[in-house]
């Protein structure tokens, strides 16, 4: 217990509740993945399969194939990409002590979807041996070069003599936004046809492409970075009163914001890389917790994780029904669900509405 | 349209939101209007591609078609079937669930993973190459023969299309001091010209319809500026006949300041086709061949 919540029973009455959290959305979560593993456009489902296991009866090809080749991959796919998003989304909120920031800020985005471009308009270009080298997944790889590049550049442009400027480290987050932005309009023009649809699909983002290799290749990163952020709760606590305040209570808010923006850029552009552009969950997701329980960073960075997953995973069960045998991109689903909220917690923080 | 990009960079994707709300509600509604139809007994068949369906359906195969993708829209009955959805972005298991035992896919289908894991599920993938020219239709439809088991007919159909190919492009002949100018524009959006350059199925059918393609500068579809549509000087503006913003109405388009200045714009010379018809490059496309060669030189255009 640090100083900080000892300060009023209300605090501590509230921190206990958003620890009972854990526990429901632990057990949301399970349901969730449930729901993701029972339904899909085959009409082939869990139930089905683990009665058929249970009387020692072997599974149909096709069974195992929508199984363990389409719904695991694509739930494990889920969990971690709504799990990265959301609790990078909870520590850029505390970094930057600003409700609305998002992990984008710190140039992830940007430079992830110029990665994804450059892969998509100029793949083609080069040499064979690379492409097999990248196994098929240029796409994704390009986009993780290119967030981890520019979230680097960043880093490096806003910190001086040990010291890193959340202000500076914004403003220049916005320069190499425009910056990516430009070189992305170059590439546009350039992409043929095909290439620009492509474009289009992959930012709105879509969990179709899932596979085992890609949740071997983004999963480690992404546990790493969500546990590293787990750390991060008494830390972030401390800098909402101020660096200096903080720094008096013992923390060393240097070595903090390089774990927190380290954290956030492998979380994020492995999860970018993986699933392409995916919006709202980072702001949504630890806004409406804080709605539900209170500010302390603690338990929301692990709540953030739960729900995040949740709220990604049901996601996806949408834009895989909605208009089977098609579906819809999941940035769609997200935008459609998430839009509104993020309005409402808007008109909610100028008081317009008494929700 | 990268639009979603800057969301997740933080920075204001309203109109992002927007399109995909609007877009969401499209495709609830449209998925609303798909009636499940029954299916005959032995459909097996998803068809990937509108040329594909058409000569699956011109082979006299269409029984056999259980689903299409999102460009099928020719012969009109294949739009009762269910829907996979665009062609670069199929979901493996909403293609598994049409329960197809063979898929004809023309060229560029994907996700790459989505097809891994639809031959994983042992289903047979036929990939049909593309086409601009006769002897690549008549490929076309030897590869789809074979896949469907159909050689006599395919064979049959083949040499019809080489004849009737023949004999359109002969008919559109004409000396090179002759022929008109045409621009393609694949649409028109907030006053953006996008037209065709050189090497696509619009600039293949213009030339074989007697016509010469008035932008050479550069292959594909691109965004052109206004200055350059006044120096390709085209006769005759040609577009695809479909709603939204492609089908401008000619006021509107023979109003805007890059067309304004062309010899298009003075005889207000303007042709619509439909998409399928004139960049398919299937069955039909002699006649596409005969018609855009007609309208440029036979209806006073």
């Amino acid at each position: 217990m640090s100083a900080i919540t000892d300060i009023a029973p209300a605090a501590t009455d509230r921190l206990s509740r958003a620890r009972a959290l854990h526990w429901a959305l632990a057990a949301a979560l399970l349901l969730t993945a449930a729901i993701s593993l029972q339904v899909g456009a085959t009409g082939v489902t869990l139930s089905a399969m683990l009665g058929k296991l249970a009387q020692g009866e072997t599974l149909t090809q096709m069974e195992r194939v929508v199984l363990w080749d389409i719904r695991l991959p694509r739930l494990a796919m889920g969990l971690l990409v709504g799990a990265a998003l959301a609790v990078s989304g909870a520590a850029m909120q505390g970094l930057f002590r600003n409700p609305l920031a998002d992990p984008g800020i710190v140039g992830v985005g940007a430079g992830a979807g110029l990665g994804a471009i450059l892969a998509i308009v100029l793949g083609a270009l080069l040499p064979a041996w690379l492409i097999d080298l990248t196994g098929n997944q240029l796409t994704p790889v390009a986009a993780f070069l290119g967030g981890w590049g520019s979230t680097l550049l960043l880093y490096r442009v806003s910190t001086r003599h040990g010291r890193t400027s959340v202000a500076t480290m914004l403003l220049a987050g916005i320069a190499l936004g425009a910056l990516a932005g430009a070189l992305s309009g170059i590439l546009v023009y350039i992409a043929d046809d095909r290439q620009l649809r492509d474009l289009t699909f992959w930012g709105l983002g879509s969990l179709a492409g899932a596979s085992w290799a890609k949740v071997l290749a983004a999963g480690p990163m992404i546990l790493l970075a969500v546990i590293t952020s787990l750390t991060l709760g008494r830390g972030l606590n401390g800098l909402a009163l101020g660096e200096a305040t903080a720094a008096h209570i013992g923390i060393d808010v240097q070595r903090m914001k390089s774990i927190a923006i380290l954290a956030v850029a492998a979380a994020t552009g492995a999860a970018v890389a993986v699933s392409g552009g995916i919006g709202f969950i980072g702001i949504v997701v630890p806004h409406l917790l804080r709605l539900a329980s209170g500010p302390d960073h603690r338990p929301l960075i692990l709540n953030s994780a739960l729900l995040g997953a949740i709220l990604l995973v049901l996601a996806d069960v949408i834009a895989r029904v909605i208009i089977a045998p098609a579906e819809l991109p999941i940035g769609i689903v997200t935008a459609v669900l998430g839009a509104p909220v993020f309005l409402w917690i808007l008109l909610k923080r100028r008081g317009l509405v008494e929700l | 349209m990268f639009g979603k990009l800057k969301t997740c960079g933080g920075r204001g994707g309203f109109a992002a939101i927007w399109t995909s709300m609007i877009g969401a509600c499209l495709a609830i509604a449209v998925s609303a209007e798909q009636s499940a139809q029954p299916a005959n007994p032995h459909a097996d068949v998803l068809s990937i591609g509108g040329s594909v369906t058409e000569i699956v359906a011109t082979l006299g195969q269409g029984h056999r078609l259980k689903a299409r993708d999102t460009t099928s829209s020719y012969p009109p009955e294949v739009t009762n079937l269910p829907d996979v959805g665009y062609m670069r972005a199929l979901s493996p298991e909403g293609v598994l669930s049409v329960g197809p035992s063979l898929i004809l896919s023309e060229e560029g289908a994907g996700p790459p993973e989505a097809l891994d894991v639809i031959r994983a599920a042992d289903v047979a993938f036929v990939e049909v190459p593309n086409a601009l020219t006769t002897k690549g239709i008549q490929r076309k439809i030897r590869i789809i023969g074979k896949a469907l088991d159909v050689p006599t007919r395919a064979k049959a159909l083949s040499a019809r299309v080489g004849r009737e190919m023949t004999k359109a492009i002969q008919d559109s002949t004409r000396p090179e001091g002759d022929k008109k100018r045409v621009l393609f524009m694949l649409s028109t959006q907030g006053g953006k010209i996008n037209a065709s350059g050189t090497g696509t199925a619009a600039d293949a059918l213009i030339r074989m319809a007697g016509g010469v393609n008035a932008i050479t500068d550069f292959p594909g579809y691109k965004q052109i500026t206004d200055e350059a549509v006044g120096m390709a000087a085209p006769d005759v503006i040609l577009m695809m006949d479909r709603g939204g913003d492609h089908g401008m109405a000619d006021d509107e388009l023979f109003d805007m300041p890059a067309i304004k200045l062309t010899p298009a714009a003075q005889n207000r010379a303007v042709l619509r086709i439909d998409g399928l018809l004139m960049l398919g490059f299937g069955p039909r496309t002699a006649k596409a061949v005969r018609d855009l060669n007609h309208a440029l030189y036979n209806e006073g255009a």
